[in-house]
């Protein structure tokens, strides 16, 4: 490893992202376009191969890009299509083939053609591996069947990665096949999934006899735990906070109202609001030096870390702004489960994303899960001893 | 504020590695018996002084260092640190650093035997309650003859029972200024205070009528010793990562081999999500001390910020990580033949340094600003 300050190789993509944005001025081009540009250019994500978004760079390059770009006012690939963006295009172009990378992954990075996850169910959240959704080879398609909960965008979305039980006869991690899903294909149902904030941000997703060509298995039969894998430690690194700026993302709520409401601090509250600051530049700082030491490594399990460490601070800076403002944040109007989501999350109110954050420690791998992976993979510690381990899923109690 | 984490380069690894090699083959993780007056002490300030060359790595080539970065200086305190090193860092960092920014010829002549490991230096800062006070020297210094007398005490002395040279700031007619006094000169006394942690030397230091020579005064002198207190808050955090280090280190070689109840330790949850609290609190550190360095060095921060983060961010690291450790090795850990005691003692002792909680949280409004929309 060496020095990456100022060194040569960082200069290609700097000046291609810089002319990227004379050639297409954000302002006047319509954010597909820009986005398809940015893609064809290989500036998508740079460490993806030539023509599938990138050029074989480093990982960290892209940050040079980002930089670049966000100082632009270009539109922001990520915010537009989260999971597609943070978990489904890692994994296609990992195990997908290459007709689905060629199929996939442009429309994915312009917005055109949203994504969702069907990972999780009512009887499997945490645990996922131990899922029942049933994809079955009847000779000439896979045919699912089963229920999805969770499940973000999927009123919106085109595609969906899928994990599905093909084999229940053997333990869990093992009887599992990963697929992408046409969520427009007949027998897929969405229906959305009123939460505590009010409004319906999830969705159930009922999957009646749905055909499934086998062209779209990413993985091997069997495989799907670990190609979920990738997908999950993708995720984390996606939630785990992408502000790159000191008070950036969620601290700098508390900061704001902290800097517009004099008439509401106390001595006290400074001194914990000073407290929030240094950990959320902690976590700011972690996360930059783990995109530096990075280099051409998947981001593996240091992700946890992220992700953990910016739910908990999410909830804690909420948990600030709701003492800070007393009896004012009592008010509160629950949106319908039918209301448009005509406000981005980042405009509104803080009891809505007081209420909204009691979900990031659960989402995306509760933090008692993340705790463990960290625990397990990080440090080294043992597993848990685990009772279902070499039992036939079918054999496994459930509740 | 450009915003660049930065990566170690080969020549760091390499620093990193002889470093280590010398701490772990002077203090093998069963010597609980650390104390920074002992000859072993010593010997070990000497094979780093002169086999490695690695006391005073920032002191500018023109005064004879080898004028390295705060991160080279970093990496060392953070070996020094790992080990719990019964060693003059800290004292050393703040006199060469003191001395580096003065514009004199004697600090000159001072520096060099003191970067090359010869002669120990220590500067004199706090008050006679141990306070931190640059700007309000504890002792004053008036002119006579030729020279200048000194008087005062100040307590908590840094590495200042076995230093040779002392370097003290006092107030005069013509303002503050930086005094050379030698350490056995009369009406100098000197006294080791005994202390929770034992691998750290502070002294109580009175002057009474005691001969000095003037090397600086007026304002400069003031921002020199802040600009050296800085990089020796730096090193002091860097310090308390190696700490937080073999801390989870030894935690977690305790969690995964410790058997109760039939199975390792390490397989119940409560053990191993403390240790993952531990790791979040070490890497926490690490991201706070490596940018401070960095920004010492390549200016992407303010300093003091900097600095400041990186005390208040591995005070608390050190503190939560020998706390687990000492709760997670159980019994044991609460013995005195087991090493947590050592670090733990550290890292309370540690956070109350070089100006301590309150004088580094304070630094840190700047954190307090909302973003620029």
């Amino acid at each position: 490893m060496t020095d990456t300050i100022g060194t040569d190789r960082r200069t290609g993509v700097v000046v291609d992202a810089e002319e990227l944005v004379r050639d297409h001025p954000p302002a006047e081009t319509g954010a597909v376009a820009f986005l398809g540009a940015q893609f064809d250019r290989g500036l998508a994500w740079v460490h993806f191969p030539t023509g599938r978004g990138g050029r074989g760079l480093p990982q960290g390059r892209q940050a040079d890009v980002d930089r670049v770009l966000r100082a632009s006012g270009a539109p922001d690939a990520f915010l537009r299509n989260p999971i597609g963006h943070g978990m489904a295009a890692p994994t296609v172009v990992v195990h997908g083939s290459d007709r689905l990378q060629e199929r996939l992954l442009r429309p994915l990075f312009t917005g055109e053609e949203l994504w969702a996850q069907l990972f999780s169910e009512p009887g499997a959240g945490s645990d996922l591996a131990g899922l029942a959704t049933r994809a079955e080879w009847d000779g000439r398609v896979w045919r699912v069947t089963g229920q999805k909960v969770w499940t973000s965008l999927a009123q919106h979305a085109r595609w969906a990665l899928l994990v599905a039980r093909t084999d229940p006869d053997v333990p869990k991690h093992k009887g599992l096949t990963y697929f992408v899903v046409d969520l427009h294909h007949p027998g897929v149902d969405v229906r959305p999934l009123r939460q505590l904030t009010g409004d319906a941000e999830f969705n159930e997703v009922y999957l009646d006899d749905v055909e499934i060509d086998d062209g779209w298995r990413l993985g091997e039969v069997g495989d799907g735990w670990r190609v979920a894998m990738t997908t999950l430690m993708s995720e984390r690194k996606a939630l785990g906070g992408r502000s790159s700026a000191r008070g950036d993302g969620t601290i700098g709520d508390a900061l704001r109202l902290w800097a517009q409401r004099p008439e509401l601090r106390t001595p006290a509250d400074e001194q914990h609001l000073l407290d929030l600051a240094v950990r959320a530049e902690a976590q700011r700082l972690t996360g930059w030096r783990h995109g530096a030491e990075q280099g051409d490594a998947p981001m593996g399990s240091r992700g946890a870390i992220d992700k953990v460490v910016g739910a908990e601070l999410n909830q804690a800076v909420y948990d600030f702004c709701m003492r800070v403002l007393g009896v004012e944040a009592t008010r509160y109007t629950h949106p319908g489960p039918d209301d448009p989501h005509t406000t981005p999350p980042a405009d509104r109110s803080l009891t809505w994303k007081f209420l909204r954050s009691r979900a990031n420690t659960i989402e995306g791998g509760t933090s008692e899960i993340l705790r463990n992976i960290i625990g397990e993979r990080l440090l080294g510690l043992p597993g848990d001893v685990r009772v279902d381990k070499d039992v036939p899923w079918r054999d496994v109690p459930r509740s | 504020m450009t915003t660049e984490p930065f990566v170690f380069s080969d020549e760091q690894h390499l620093l990193r590695e002889t470093v280590r090699d010398a701490c772990q083959r002077a203090w093998p993780p069963e010597a609980v018996e650390r104390t920074a007056n002992g000859p072993w002490a010593t010997k070990f300030w000497t094979t780093l002084a002169s086999e490695l060359g690695v006391v005073g790595l920032t002191v500018p080539e023109t005064l004879g260092g080898l004028g390295a970065g705060v991160v080279d200086l970093t990496i060392v305190a953070e070996e020094l640190g790992r080990v719990a090193a019964a060693a003059p860092m800290l004292g050393t960092t703040l006199a060469t650093e003191t001395l580096a920014r003065v514009e004199c010829e004697t600090a000159a002549t001072v520096l060099e035997p003191v970067a090359g490991g010869q002669r120990l230096a220590a500067l004199v800062v706090t008050d006679d309650a141990g306070a931190w006070t640059p700007d309000r020297p504890a002792t004053t210094a008036r002119s006579e003859g030729d020279g200048w007398r000194i008087d005062g005490a100040a307590r908590g002395v840094l590495d200042g029972a076995g230093a040779d040279d002392l370097l003290v700031l006092s107030t005069t007619d013509e303002g503050i200024a930086l005094m050379l006094v030698d350490g056995a000169a009369d009406g100098v006394t000197r006294r080791a205070v005994d202390t929770m942690d034992l691998t750290r030397e502070l002294a109580d230091v009175t002057f009474t009528d005691a001969q000095a020579t003037l090397l600086q005064v007026g304002p400069a002198v003031v921002d020199a010793v802040r600009g050296a207190a800085d990089v020796a808050t730096i090193v002091l955090a860097a310090e308390q990562l190696g700490g937080c280090q073999t801390m989870l280190d030894r935690t977690v070689e305790h969690a995964r081999t410790h058997m109760q109840f039939g199975r390792p330790i390490g397989t119940f949850q409560a053990v191993r999500h403390r240790c993952a609290d531990m790791l979040v609190a070490t890497e926490h550190a690490r991201s706070a001390v490596y940018h401070a360095a960095w920004a010492a060095d390549v200016g992407i921060d303010d300093v003091a910020v900097a600095a400041s983060l990186a005390h208040v961010v591995a005070s608390q690291a050190h503190t939560e990580v020998s706390g687990g450790a000492l709760q997670l090795h159980g019994g044991i850990g609460f013995t005195w033949e087991h090493p947590t005691h050592l670090y733990l003692k550290r890292a309370w002792s540690d956070a109350t340094l070089l100006g301590g909680r309150a004088f580094h949280r304070a630094r840190l409004a700047p954190l307090l600003e909302p973003p620029r929309a």
